[in-house]
């Protein structure tokens, strides 16, 4: 969508009379309704409704908040990482997670929010992250189990995005995409080592498998009945699927890529169904989903403490680079380095 | 058991004396990379998590062909006693507040650079590991020194903070010069080098050059004969507490 649909052009053509700021208004809208329906981007520069520039503020906002909070807890295991391999591996991984970030931070800002707004209200909880990342990582298994489960989750949300309707999202989301498969192999490999090399480290696999099941189904969000944003969301074409479908979408690749990694997923009533060619899968425990988005998971308070505590200590360094930006260039400052 | 992607370390040096330097310069690679590891997740902007990763993650390269000229590299990396490693002492001081890990930063990143230019242009068989590595650290050098000049020239408090750092951090800078057999460097050009570079920047960034030894009371080389600072056992142990609790196993 390119059109010249700027507001204040149209407004300007129609001074003063209400039936003309609705006739222009009506106008727009229209302009924007068939650029979605014709499937064409919308870019910054276009008229966009206001509660689309919400839903989508909202929901890049909690993508890239994910991506930071999302290093905590694999970067608990760089400095343990069990080889040199390993540890380089998991190194990139959490710095492309701050590079994601970064992309993210950078399309809310095509929509007119700081990125110092936003890890505002991340700081103080009125932006959500993603509940995965308040479960804990407790042993190296979990490592790769993140990367096979969590990242592979995440990719079959973010695929779909690739096609949203909003421009720097959807390019956002190519790049992110494709880094985000190379982690899911990689985490898929490190299962693999841990679930063919010793007892030990089979069972480590196992019990990480274990314990990131259920929660990485949990990362669809509510069923499609409960879930808040889902019909708006999809009618303008930010997102392309509903939470069930892409949670059966995941369920239907993992379960053969669990058989060939030899580690059992935690689920008895799970088995395909001919009928429908699809997994069955059992309930998912809801009850806990809404305990953790709440606030009351097991890591909840670490992880934004945490947070804090590194933006926070980094004031000083932050105002430093600004003070010696505006010494230096007279431009008010970022610290970049 | 290793897999190791980069070019270098597929041949063992056989000169004791070239084992011995690459190992020396494998530790010091290998401990930094280690304590920038642990800055993920809380550097105080989103731009710093991404440029200490990747100095980092250079190092972490560097450190695995090094490593692998004289060894397997996750032996040598997670099977050692503390008496056993020869990293300088400089690198494996704890990260501090950001002022501190970019003094520790300005100053080996100086060294380092100057130390690969000299093996680029020489004829052992870490030249080719040199010529590569000497890009990456240019890219540390520069980043370090642009944080200095925005630290010491920034704000009060942060002006405070580095000259702290670098004060605190001087005395560990006498021993990057200890001459390491089989590299035949001339490693006093290399400190005057160092010391001129090390100065312009501090000089530029309104900072002293601090005043004390540069030694500290351990004589100089130290850490290069496995004398290290209470720091370095606990580092030790965290990065090598997994691989140590299964012994044998692959990853």
């Amino acid at each position: 969508m390119t059109a010249g649909t700027a507001g204040t052009a149209v407004t300007a053509e129609a001074p003063g009379t209400h039936a003309a700021d609705a006739a222009a208004q009506a106008a727009r809208e229209a302009v924007f309704d068939a650029a979605v329906a014709a499937d064409e981007r919308i870019e910054p520069r276009d008229w966009m409704p206001e509660a689309y520039r919400a839903s989508l503020v909202r929901q890049i906002a909690q993508h890239a908040h994910s991506e930071i909070i999302g290093m905590q807890p694999e970067a608990n295991w760089i400095t343990r990482a069990p080889s040199l391999r390993r540890k380089a591996i998991l190194m990139a991984k959490v710095q492309d997670e701050a590079g994601h970030g970064l992309y993210l931070y950078s399309a809310a800002e095509t929509l007119g929010v700081s990125r110092d707004e936003l890890l505002d209200k991340l700081h103080t909880g009125r932006q959500k992250y993603s509940s995965i990342f308040n479960y804990p990582t407790l042993t190296w298994a979990d490592v790769g189990a993140i990367g096979w489960l969590v990242d592979g989750a995440a990719i079959t949300n973010q695929v779909p995005l690739c096609r949203c309707s909003y421009g720097p999202y959807a390019r956002a989301m190519v790049r992110v995409c494709k880094e985000e498969s190379f982690h899911q192999r990689q985490g898929y490999e490190a299962l693999l080592a841990l679930s063919r090399g010793t007892e030990a480290q089979h069972a480590m696999a196992q019990d990480a498998v274990d314990r990131w099941w259920w929660p990485s189904l949990m990362m669809f969000g509510p069923p499609d009945a409960e879930s808040t944003h889902t019909a708006q969301a999809m009618a303008w074409k930010i997102k392309r699927h509903t939470n069930d479908e892409l949670r059966q979408r995941f369920v239907d690749i993992a379960v053969p890529q669990a058989e060939a990694l030899g580690l059992t997923l935690p689920d008895p009533d799970l088995k395909w169904n001919e009928e429908r060619g699809h997994y069955d899968f059992g309930p998912i425990d809801w009850a806990e989903f809404w305990d953790v988005l709440k606030g009351d998971g097991p890591c909840n308070d670490q992880r934004i403490t945490t947070r804090r505590q590194a933006h926070e200590d980094g004031a000083w360094v932050r105002e430093a680079a600004a003070a010696y930006a505006r010494k230096h260039t007279g431009q008010p400052g970022e610290a970049q380095a | 058991m290793t897999t190791t992607d980069t070019t270098a370390g597929t041949a063992t040096a056989t000169d004791p004396a070239l084992t011995s330097a690459a190992l020396a310069l494998g530790d010091d690679a290998l401990v930094l990379a280690q304590r920038l590891g642990e800055w993920a997740g809380n550097a105080p902007v989103l731009e710093e998590e991404v440029a200490l990763a990747n100095i980092a993650l250079d190092l972490l390269g560097q450190a695995r062909v090094l490593l692998s000229l004289a060894g397997d590299e996750d032996e040598l990396a997670f099977l050692r006693e503390e008496r056993a490693f020869r990293n300088v002492q400089l690198v494996e001081q704890p990260n501090g507040d950001f002022a501190h890990t970019i003094a520790r930063q300005l100053y080996f990143s100086t060294y380092q650079r100057l130390l690969y230019a000299a093996l680029a242009a020489g004829d052992t068989p870490l030249a080719g590991l040199a010529a590569k590595a000497v890009k990456e650290v240019a890219y540390h050098q520069d980043h370090a020194e642009h944080w200095t000049l925005r630290l010491g020239d920034g704000t009060e408090e942060s002006h405070r903070r580095m000259r702290t750092a670098c004060e605190a951090l001087w005395r560990y800078t006498g021993e990057l010069f200890q001459p390491l057999d089989g590299l035949g460097l001339d490693t006093t050009a290399l400190e005057a080098a160092w010391l001129d570079s090390v100065t312009a920047v501090l000089t530029r960034a309104g900072l002293p050059v601090p005043s004390g030894s540069r030694t500290g009371a351990w004589r100089a080389g130290a850490g290069r004969q496995g004398l290290h600072t209470e720091h370095f056992g606990r580092l030790l142990a965290e990065m090598q507490h997994l691989h140590r609790s299964h012994p044998g196993a692959t990853w």
